[in-house]
């Protein structure tokens, strides 16, 4: 039986590793989602009615599900319901099914960050913009951009800190994320079993990094924070 | 020639005709006061000269040049319309200064943003080096013109302000100032007042009369009725999106000749 000391560097090792995949789905998430939130910002506030009923329901649909179950849908149903296992088994499979599932699912929920954003600034601000003969770009980018920015800054942290918490659902299809990796000590791996302590403390992992986070979104928010209105 | 001429302005929401047949025309260093009851369409009116909604019906012509006619759609094109609607300058009852950008910046930035697109011409044609003096010296000019416009409205110490520091008189005169620096053949005012606290009313009114004094053709819709009476060279009655009575501010307000009108003054005194 190795003494905590010893255990302590070779858990810390794989869970290192561990969190290494969770970053990466973090990032990978941010930037697919991201962007394509705003596209879907813009389909669910389109004036063609259809397109934006349609944008809306699956808006609805993504938000008001579990993205555990989204997880499993996106990974198993090529496989089981249509006989094609796009993903493969592997873990690069499994980190792109899982990429996929979390990109759609946080996209719908930054679409409607952004919505409200957008929505928010008061339509005579576009109106001054054209009275003043500006065009639609100059409107978009001199007058709202920084305000519908100041206005998404504090839910989208809100939002991108559970993405960070969120990222450990991809342990159900066995993503091999700080969880997983902290899990395995209860099993066995590297020499090690029947230890609870590690799974405990990747918790650690997330409030450092949320910490971080916080502290980042802060600053932004006082930067901002230099008018009103 | 009148730097104004409206004719057969018709404008519906919906089933609502709103304005219904407005012909009205105004000559240049003119202050013309709009009056009217709730719902008559006097802002329709101001937001249809202005481009912010497209009348159904009539034409607009500004110098005798015609800037929308209903029957000619290339006036309806976003990018005629811009060049036309700088004929005219708006004032907001609720000012929509740009809460993002300081008093001064507020005001360059429509001129600064002009400047960039026609520098972009100046350069094909006289080279680079000419360009960036040349740019350098009109945005110089802009910065000049606009702190002068700040002072006209009495607000030089404020240039660094932010619109949110600003009580609403004073953020209603910067707006003002931003119209006026594009030089608006005519500017316009909706209801510019009646946003603000009564003690504040006083200062913006006065930045108003001297607007008028220098000569500045100006549509004010106001219930002001002494500020109309000492500075409107002319006074219309909109009602139900028709001019119900127009004339000088001593017809309209002491001699109406039409029942309605009555009323109404007597419902705002
Ligand atoms: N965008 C719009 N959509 C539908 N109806 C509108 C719209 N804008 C104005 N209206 C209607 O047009 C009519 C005239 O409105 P308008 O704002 O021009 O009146 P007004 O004379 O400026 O009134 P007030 O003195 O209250 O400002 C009203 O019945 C109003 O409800
Ligand atoms: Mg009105």
């Amino acid at each position: 039986m190795m003494s905590f000391s010893q255990q302590f560097p070779i858990v810390l090792n794989a869970l290192n590793v561990g969190f290494l995949q969770t970053l990466k789905l973090f990032i990978v998430t941010l930037l697919g989602a991201l962007p394509l939130g705003l596209i879907i910002s813009f389909g669910s506030m389109s004036k063609f009615k259809p397109l934006s009923k349609l944008v809306k329901t699956i808006v609805w649909i993504i938000r008001g599900s579990p993205l555990m179950i989204q997880l499993i849908i996106v990974f198993y149903m090529p496989g089981i319901v249509f006989g094609n296992p796009i993903w493969g088994g592997g873990e690069t499979g499994r980190f792109a099914a899982a990429a996929v599932a979390f990109i759609i699912n946080y996209a719908c929920y930054f679409s409607e960050i952004y919505r409200g954003g957008i929505e928010g600034v008061p339509y005579g601000q576009q109106e001054a913009g054209e009275v003043l003969g500006l065009t639609k770009s100059q409107i978009f980018f001199k007058i709202k951009l920084l305000q519908v920015i100041k206005r998404i800054v504090p839910p989208m942290s809100n939002e991108i800190i559970t993405l960070v918490k969120d990222t450990s659902l991809a342990r159900i299809i066995a993503l091999q994320e700080v969880i997983w990796a902290g899990e395995s000590f209860l099993k066995g791996s590297h020499g090690i079993a029947g230890q609870i302590w590690p799974l405990f403390f990747t918790a650690v992992y997330y409030l450092l990094f949320n910490g971080l986070l916080t502290i980042l979104f802060g600053k932004l928010e006082k930067k901002l924070d230099y008018y009103r209105g | 020639m009148a730097i104004l001429e409206i004719k057969n302005l018709h404008k519906r929401f919906g089933n609502n005709e709103v304005l219904k047949g407005i012909d009205l025309t105004l000559e240049k260093g003119n202050v013309l006061v709009i009056i009217g009851s709730s719902g008559g369409g006097k802002t329709t009116l101001l937001r249809c000269i202005n481009f912010l909604e497209k009348p159904d019906k009539g034409t607009i012509s500004v110098n005798g040049k015609t800037v929308f006619d209903s029957d000619d759609p290339s006036t309806t094109v976003y990018k005629n319309i811009r060049k036309n609607r700088l004929h005219f300058g708006l004032v907001f009852q609720q000012f929509n200064l740009f809460p993002h950008y300081s008093v001064l910046n507020n005001i360059m930035l429509a001129p600064k943003l002009a400047l960039k697109a026609e520098m972009k011409e100046y350069k094909k044609q006289n080279g680079a080096s000419a360009a960036k003096a040349e740019k350098a010296r009109r945005l110089k000019a802009i910065e000049e013109n606009a702190k002068n416009l700040l002072e006209q409205v009495g607000l030089s110490e404020k240039a660094a302000a932010y619109p949110f520091e600003l009580s609403g008189g004073q953020q209603q005169r910067v707006a003002i100032a931003r119209a006026l620096a594009l030089e608006p053949d005519i500017l316009c005012f909706d209801e510019p007042t009646s946003a603000l606290d009564p003690e504040l009313v006083g200062e913006v009114l006065r930045v108003l009369k001297e607007l008028a004094k220098s000569g500045k053709t100006m549509i004010v819709v106001t219930h002001e009725m002494r500020f109309a009476k000492e500075v409107a060279d002319r006074v219309i009655f909109v009602n139900e999106g028709t001019i119900a009575e127009d004339g000088t501010p001593e017809q309209v307000f002491d001699n109406p000749q039409k029942e309605r009108t009555k009323q109404f003054l007597q419902s705002i005194l």
